[in-house]
C-alpha cells in the first residue's frame, strides 16, 4: 500500500514539476522590460529542452569520445591503444561482422515482409484487413525482453527423451531430423539469424502500417489506366504501385536500419552475447557493466557512433523532403 | 477503405490465404507462451502447448502461475513501472511541446541549424551518453548528497532527454500545419506567447500530443537499459524482473511466461484502445505528406 502511495506521489510531483517550471520561467521573463521580453520569449520555451539535450545527450557524447582515449578507470591517457586493442582482437572483428549481418538482413527482410503484408491486406476487404493488420502489428507493443521470452520458448531445446516444448524443434523432429540447441549454434551464424528473426517479427507491423497507408494514397486513376491497358495484378503492383510508394519504402528501410545498428536488448536477453552473437551495443554493455572498463567500453560505442554518423545526413535529408511537401 | 480494384477480385482468395498464413506465423510464438502460462506446472514441462490448444477441454487450465508471480514481487514491479512511465511520458511531452512551439512560431538566430542538429541526434545510440551521465549522478550523490541513482527521478530525467529529438520533431511537424492567422490574430489582441501556447497551441495540438504520448509510454514501459542503469534493483521495473527470471532457468518456462504476460497487459491495452493515434504518430514520423 505504501508503495502505491509513493508511486502516486511520484507521478504527481513529476507532472506538477513540468507545469511549474514553465510558469516560473515566464514569471522570470515578465520582470524584463517589454522590448527585450518580446524578443527573448523563445528562451522561456526552449531553455528546459536545450538544457536537457545538452546535459544528457550532447556533453556526455563528447565525454565518451574523450574517455575512449583513456584507460580502464578513465584516469590516464592511452592514445589509440583501446582502438588498436579492439581491431586486433578477432572477437571484436566477429562482432563487427555480426553487426554487418544484422544490417544486411533485417531492414531488407522487414521491408519486404511489410510491403507484402501491406499489398495483401489491401485486397481482403476492410473488416479482415483491420483484424489481420492488428495481429501483425501487435508485436510493436511488446518489449524486447518479453519478445525474447516468447522466442526463447519458441526455440526451446530439451534434452533427448523428453517431449519437445519448443515449436521449432518439434517441427524439426517431425521432419525426421534431431532437435538442436539452436541458440548455441554459431556455424554460419545460425543463432544470430534466429535473433534477427525476432526483430523482423517485431518490426514488420510498423513497416506494414506505414507502407500500407502509402499504397492507399496511390491515385486510383493510375491503377485504372493500367487495368484498361490489360496489365495483370503483378504488373500493376510492381510497375504502378511500387514505384509510387518507393520513397516511403526507403524511409522505412532507413528507420529500421538505424534501429538495427543499435540493436542490444535482444542479444542481452536471449544469449547474453555468448556463442558468437555479440554486437557493438552489447559489447559496450559487457565492457562497462561486467568488466567496468570505461576506456574500452567508450571506444566500442565510439566505433558505433562513427559507423552510424553518415545516417544522420540521411535522416536530415528525409526530414527536409518531408517539410518541402508540406 | 480498400481499393475497388475489380480485376483483382479473383486474387482476393489468394491474398486472404497469404495473409492468413502470415498471421498464423506471427501469432504462434505469442500464443504458445500464453497457453503455457495458463497450465499447471507439471503439464507445462512435460507436454507441448499445442496439445492443449488442440484439446482445450481435455487439459487442465489454471491461474496458479499468475498468482505466484504476483506473490513474488510482480505487483511491486507493476507499480514501479507505472511510477517510472507516467512522469517519463508527461514530462518530455510538456518540455518538447514548449520547444516545438519555439521552433515553429518564434524567431531566433540559428533556428534551422539547431533543428537539423536535433534531427541528427535521433540517430545517436543512447549508450554513447549513459556512462558519463551515470558517473555525474554518482558524483553529485557523493559530493552534494542528492540521491539520483536508484530513484525514479533519474529515469524520468534520462528518458525525457532521450525523447526530446523525436518528440520535438513530431510536434513541430504537426504545429506547422496549424493556421498561422489565428496566432497572428491573438497577438494583435495582445496575447503573450505564454498565453498563446497554453490557450491556443496546446489544445489544438492534442492529436499530435496523444500520438507521441502513446509512443513514449510504450517505449518507456518496454525499456530495459535505462531502468537497469538508473533505477536498478531497488525499484525493479517489469523488464528488469523479467530478465532476471529468464536468467534463472530453474524457474521453468511457466513462471517466465506468466511474468511476460503480466508485463504485456498494459501495453496491449494501450495499444489496442489507442491504435489509431499510435498509427497516426508513426505516419507523422516517417511518411511523406
Amino acid at each position: 500500500m505504501g508503495d502505491i502511495l509513493f508511486g502516486l506521489l511520484a507521478i504527481l510531483i513529476g507532472v506538477a514539476a513540468s507545469y511549474g517550471l514553465y510558469w516560473l520561467l515566464n514569471l522570470l521573463l515578465s520582470f524584463l522590460p517589454e522590448r527585450i521580453r518580446k524578443k527573448s520569449d523563445w528562451l522561456a520555451f526552449l531553455t528546459p529542452a536545450a538544457v536537457l539535450v545538452i546535459l544528457i545527450l550532447v556533453a556526455p557524447l563528447f565525454q565518451t569520445i574523450v574517455w575512449s582515449f583513456m584507460d580502464d578507470r578513465a584516469r590516464n591517457w592511452v592514445g589509440f591503444e583501446n582502438y588498436i586493442d579492439l581491431f586486433t582482437d578477432p572477437r571484436f572483428l566477429q562482432i563487427l561482422l555480426n553487426n554487418f549481418l544484422w544490417v544486411l538482413v533485417v531492414p531488407a527482410l522487414t521491408v519486404a515482409f511489410g510491403t507484402a503484408a501491406a499489398a495483401l491486406s489491401n485486397q481482403v476487404g476492410p473488416k479482415l484487413e483491420s483484424i489481420f493488420k492488428s495481429l501483425i502489428f501487435m508485436p510493436m507493443s511488446i518489449s524486447f525482453v518479453a519478445a525474447s521470452t516468447i522466442w526463447a520458448y519458441f526455440y526451446a531445446y530439451v534434452p533427448p527423451g523428453r517431449p519437445e516444448v519448443g515449436l521449432l524443434n518439434a517441427v524439426i523432429t517431425s521432419l525426421g531430423y534431431s532437435s538442436q540447441p539452436w541458440l548455441t549454434i554459431d556455424e554460419w551464424h545460425i543463432n544470430s539469424f534466429l535473433l534477427m528473426a525476432v526483430v523482423v517479427w517485431l518490426q514488420v507491423g510498423y513497416s506494414m502500417v506505414v507502407i500500407s497507408s502509402a499504397i492507399k494514397s496511390v491515385p486510383e486513376e493510375t491503377i485504372e489506366a493500367a487495368q484498361l491497358d490489360g496489365a495483370n495484378p503483378w504488373q500493376i503492383f510492381f510497375r504502378i504501385i511500387l514505384p509510387q510508394v518507393w520513397g516511403t519504402v526507403m524511409s522505412v528501410f532507413v528507420t529500421i536500419l538505424i534501429l538495427v545498428m543499435k540493436i542490444f536488448d535482444i542479444v542481452l536477453a536471449m544469449t547474453r552475447g555468448n556463442f558468437n552473437t555479440s554486437v557493438l551495443a552489447f559489447e559496450w554493455y559487457k565492457q562497462f557493466f561486467e568488466n567496468s572498463n570505461i576506456g574500452p567500453a567508450s571506444a566500442v560505442i565510439t566505433v558505433l557512433v562513427i559507423l552510424i554518423a553518415p545516417l544522420m545526413w540521411l535522416q536530415i535529408q528525409t526530414a527536409r523532403q518531408q517539410e518541402m511537401l508540406r | 477503405m480498400s481499393k475497388p480494384v475489380h480485376v483483382l477480385r479473383k486474387l482476393n482468395l489468394g491474398s486472404t490465404l497469404g495473409m492468413l498464413i502470415l498471421v498464423v506465423i506471427w501469432s504462434a510464438p505469442t500464443l504458445g507462451l500464453l497457453i503455457t502460462s495458463l497450465r499447471p506446472s507439471s503439464l507445462a514441462e512435460t507436454s507441448p502447448w499445442w496439445e492443449a490448444l488442440f484439446n482445450p477441454l481435455g487439459t487442465v487450465w489454471t491461474l496458479d502461475a499468475y498468482e505466484k508471480s504476483f506473490n513474488s514481487g510482480m505487483l511491486d514491479s507493476l507499480i514501479n513501472t507505472f511510477a517510472v512511465t507516467i512522469p517519463a511520458t508527461i514530462l518530455p511531452l510538456m518540455i518538447a511541446a514548449n520547444a516545438a512551439y519555439a521552433f515553429t512560431f518564434l524567431d531566433f538566430k540559428g533556428k534551422e541549424f539547431f533543428f537539423a542538429l536535433l534531427i541528427a541526434l535521433m540517430v545517436i545510440p543512447l549508450q554513447s551518453s549513459l556512462i558519463p551521465v551515470l558517473r555525474s549522478m554518482v558524483w553529485i550523490q557523493r559530493n552534494l548528497g542528492i540521491q539520483f541513482t536508484g530513484t525514479y527521478v533519474s529515469a524520468w530525467i534520462v528518458h525525457s532527454a532521450f525523447a526530446m529529438p523525436l518528440a520535438i520533431y513530431i510536434l513541430r511537424n504537426y504545429m506547422m500545419t496549424l493556421p498561422r492567422e489565428l496566432i497572428e490574430a491573438a497577438k494583435v489582441d495582445g496575447a503573450s506567447s505564454y498565453q498563446i501556447f497554453w490557450k491556443l497551441i496546446l489544445p489544438m495540438s492534442i492529436p499530435a500530443l496523444a500520438s507521441f504520448a502513446i509512443f513514449q509510454f510504450l517505449w518507456v514501459w518496454n525499456d530495459y537499459l535505462i531502468a537497469f542503469v538508473f533505477v536498478g534493483e531497488q525499484k525493479a521495473v517489469m523488464t528488469y524482473r523479467l530478465l532476471r527470471l529468464l536468467g534463472q532457468y530453474g524457474q521453468g518456462w511457466r513462471d517466465v511466461a506468466a511474468g511476460s504476460f503480466i508485463s504485456l497487459i498494459v501495453p496491449l491495452i494501450v495499444f489496442f484502445s489507442l491504435q489509431r493515434y499510435f498509427v497516426r504518430g508513426l505516419l507523422a514520423g516517417s511518411v511523406k505528406g
